[in-house]
């Protein structure tokens, strides 16, 4: 095991669980927010009492996000030191302005909400939710502009043996950093209705405090209803941007092997690397890959074939949770829209609760599944088509690694079990 | 270059205030199992730091940031010769992160003693370990051209390194027990006192010792020996640990703290100054250290970081101090019942 993949699995492993606690926090906030605010309009202490019941889930939540955040800023340096070297230049100043702008404020003002009920008034403390919720999308903006850089690197020169910054305002608006985000927080959106349509949905089964959870659940549904529809179309635009800037990944999580016009989108596959074919291929829709990536169906779209072997990610990997994150989204959206129909009589269908109980893990497969996608798609590239990861890695030893990554996997696992218990 | 000399004492700067900011909770948590004699007292000391101590740990993210944004070879080669330093920082940090949160949540004394013991840790560990390395750097690290480290944890831990572990850990302890002084009233509040007093001549020999050692280990003084003007640097840091003492005698806390404080920043400084130009300077070869000069980012990239830093920091010391003032009162037995206490 060398250093290269260790610091991988590391990276990835600490990233991960990072992305465990981040969606909720991006969500709930907003949501937090909302029923504070409800809660000084109305005056109804039901809602203060909704947001302080999701306000204890939400900073257990939040204190992990932030422990485990703090690890992947250093880990740039510790593990990937050349890519540092390299880009930081760029890369480095995008996370430097994540923690002036975002960092800052959301960490101080959790503070002030959590103990500052009697010492602000309503308005102003409802407002420091607002806040925090703002820091935390605003942190979210910074790091996906960071990563779609290195998806789609913009606005730079090689000069010194390195990436320098030409433009910064490419950087900040570039189409995929646009992409990036919308799809992202539309996603931990979901995810945060998702957790409280079930754990509302596990108290309604239950019989306990009624009124209180259906209210909760109400408005998670309809949060969840807009976003799961958002999702679906926007990540459609994702895709087609793909086509364009990384061919290689789109074929990956296609499993299309061969340059064609009218691609054909088959609705079921399976990828055979070794031999560069699907073993199965069934219900084809014609032309439908040249339609959804390119707008038009006899566009040609490139196998993975004539990509080079050694530049090619990972199809297997890329193709598995691109489908299943596509099929959890229809899911959403479907099973979204079935909760609203039913929305005033929800007690009369305890197995649509019982579905949306069981669903809450659902949202944080096809989150990560996002980001597998989005990762091993890229590889073997660190920055797309500038960087090849091989060449990223620190020069440490592989034992020190070791090391570090089974204490990840030993600290992450107990905060895991404690946090979820 | 210039714009290069600006971004050090950015750099150095954004050290100085984290150390002076998250300074105080981490000897808050490792004087914990010494000062606080039950849960109550332990209680308060923790909710003494409770609404600050994320805003304080955020002007580590920060210069951490600011070093990879303005000098990302710095950044690079720094980070990856402490790797195992640096990674035992931040696993002690996580454990005492989540202390806070996961402490109160389970009414058993076996489980609040083991998130003790991870608060207590996890403070002690960082404090000593942020000395050990900043001494280190200031004596220069075994690192060659290519920004290859050629030593292991143990080589840091040399005599010089480990005084500087000793330093940072007292400073902080002091600045903790101070802090606690302001917040605390009654019994608590002796026993703070009475620690500041008991550390604070401990504190003054182990500086002496370590502006002497610095002396024979580094070459810090020559800066100041060419500029003597700098002098003054020490002459303050020296005069600001002296001015604890004394409003300690008078029984002005927060005065006796910000003396604290600046004590802090000024053996910051102290250093920083005397590193100038180089930020990572290596033991092997005195060319292959790394400077404000040869390892910054481009013109354009400092330029723009400067707008931000201008434009925000103020900012946000802004809203810390809003926070601080806020929160100003002593922490009473009154304020434990209220739920949302740590
Ligand atoms: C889409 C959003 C998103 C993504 C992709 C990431 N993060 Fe994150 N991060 C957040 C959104 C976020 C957040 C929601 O803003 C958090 C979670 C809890 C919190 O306090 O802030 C956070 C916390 C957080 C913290 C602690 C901040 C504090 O103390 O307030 C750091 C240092 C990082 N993150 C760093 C990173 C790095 C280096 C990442 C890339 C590999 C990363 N995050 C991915
Ligand atoms: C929080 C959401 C994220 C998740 C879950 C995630 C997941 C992953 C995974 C699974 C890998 C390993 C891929 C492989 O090695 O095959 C990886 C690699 C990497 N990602 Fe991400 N990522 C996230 C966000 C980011 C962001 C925002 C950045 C940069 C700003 C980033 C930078 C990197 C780097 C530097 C690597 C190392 C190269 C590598 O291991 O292949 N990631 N990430
Ligand atoms: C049918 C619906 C969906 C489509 C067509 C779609 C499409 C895509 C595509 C093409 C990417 C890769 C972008 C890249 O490589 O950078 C992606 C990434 C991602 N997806 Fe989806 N997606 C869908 C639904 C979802 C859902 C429901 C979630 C989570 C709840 C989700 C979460 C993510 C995340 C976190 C990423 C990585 C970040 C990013 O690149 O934006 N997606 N999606």
């Amino acid at each position: 095991m060398d250093v290269l993949f260790l610091s991988r699995l590391q990276f990835a492993a600490a990233t991960m669980f990072h992305f465990l606690f981040v969606p909720l926090t991006l969500g709930l906030s907003v949501l937090i927010a909302i029923m504070e605010t409800k809660y000084v309009k109305t005056g109804d202490d039901a809602y203060l009492a909704m947001t302080k019941f999701w306000g204890k889930l939400f900073l257990i939540n939040f204190a992990l996000g932030i422990v485990t955040g703090i690890t992947l800023e250093f880990q740039f340096g510790t593990n990937w030191a050349r890519y540092s070297a390299y880009v930081g230049d760029i890369f480095g100043s995008l996370l430097a302005i994540e923690a002036t702008v975002a960092f800052f404020l959301e960490s101080t003002l959790i503070g002030v909400w959590v103990f500052g009920w009697k010492k602000l008034s309503k308005k102003a403390h409802a407002t420091v939710m607002w806040l925090i919720a703002a820091a935390g999308t605003l942190s979210a903006v910074w790091i996906l502009i960071a990563n779609a850089w290195m998806q789609h690197p913009v606005g730079y020169t090689i000069r010194n043996g390195r990436a320098e910054l030409t433009d910064f305002a490419a950087v900040v608006f570039q189409k995929f950093a646009v992409l990036e985000f919308f799809h992202t927080i539309s996603a931990a959106y979901i995810l945060s209705a998702f957790f409280v349509m079930g754990v509302s949905a596990y108290h309604i089964l239950k019989k306990q405090h009624m009124e209180f959870f259906t209210k909760s659940f109400r408005i998670a549904l309809i949060f969840g209803l807009i976003f799961s529809f958002f999702e679906v179309a926007e990540g459609h635009l994702h895709g087609a941007d793909l086509a364009d800037k990384q061919p290689a990944k789109l074929a990956a999580m296609e499993s299309h092997w061969e340059t064609t016009t009218y691609a054909p989108k088959y609705l079921f596959a399976y990828p055979d690397e070794e031999n560069e074919k699907n073993v199965i291929e069934i219900l084809p829709i014609p032309a439908w890959l040249s339609i959804m990536s390119k707008h038009h169906p006899s566009a040609e779209i490139t196998g993975l074939k004539d990509i080079p072997r050694d530049e090619r990610p990972p199809v297997f990997i890329s193709f598995i949770a691109f489908n299943a994150m596509v099929a959890l989204g229809f899911y959403f959206a479907f099973i979204t829209l079935v909760g609203f129909l039913i929305r005033n009589k929800l007690t009369q269908y305890p197995f649509y609760l019982k579905i949306m109980v069981l669903s809450i893990p659902l949202p944080y497969i096809a989150i990560e599944l996002g980001w597998v996608l989005a990762e091993v798609g890229r590889q073997p590239w660190i920055v797309y088509g500038l960087l090849k990861t091989s060449d990223a890695v620190s020069p440490i030893a592989a034992s020190q690694v070791l090391t570090t990554l089974l204490a990840f996997i030993l600290i992450y696992g107990l905060l895991g079990t404690v946090g979820f218990y | 270059m210039a714009l290069q000399n600006i971004w050090f004492f950015i750099w150095g700067l954004l050290w100085a205030v984290y150390f002076m900011t998250d300074g105080f909770d981490l000897g808050i948590g490792s004087l914990l199992p010494f000062v606080g004699k039950n849960d109550q007292e332990k209680r308060i000391m923790i909710n003494s730091m409770g609404p600050l101590w994320d805003g304080n740990e955020v002007w580590l993210i920060a210069a951490g940031g600011i070093t990879f944004a303005a000098f990302p070879t710095v950044y690079a080669v720094m980070f990856s010769s402490l790797y195992s330093a640096l990674m035992l920082i931040l696993f002690a940090l996580i454990l005492r992160g989540v202390s806070f949160e996961f402490r109160g949540k389970v009414d058993s004394p076996k489980w609040r003693t083991l998130w003790d013991t991870c608060m207590f840790l996890g403070s002690l560990i960082p404090a000593v370990l942020f000395g050990v390395a900043f001494a280190n750097i200031f004596q220069g690290i075994p690192f060659d051209n290519e920004g290859v480290y050629h030593g292991t944890l143990f080589t840091l831990l040399n005599p010089y390194g480990l005084l500087g572990g000793v330093l940072f850990l007292l400073l902080f302890l002091e600045h903790g027990a101070l802090w606690l002084s302001i917040k605390t009233e009654g019994e608590l509040h002796d026993r703070s006192v009475k620690v500041a007093n008991g550390l604070w001549p401990i504190l003054l020999v182990v500086l002496v010792i370590f502006l002497v050692a610095t002396r024979f280990a580094t070459n810090l003084y020559d800066n100041y020996l060419a500029h003597p003007l700098l002098f003054v640097v020490i002459l303050i840091t020296v005069v600001a640990l002296i001015g604890i003492k004394v409003f300690v005698k008078k029984q002005a806390p927060f005065k006796a703290w910000f003396s604290s404080a600046l004590t802090i920043v000024g053996v910051t400084f102290f250093g920083v100054i005397g590193l100038f130009p180089n930020l990572f300077p290596s033991s092997l070869n005195q060319e292959y250290s790394l400077t404000a000069h040869n390892a910054s980012s481009s013109p354009l990239t400092l330029k723009i970081m400067l707008v931000v830093v201008i434009l925000f920091i103020p900012v946000v010391i802004g809203y810390q101090v809003w926070t601080y003032n806020l929160f100003k009162g002593k922490v009473t037995d009154e304020d434990l019942k209220y739920d949302e206490a740590y």
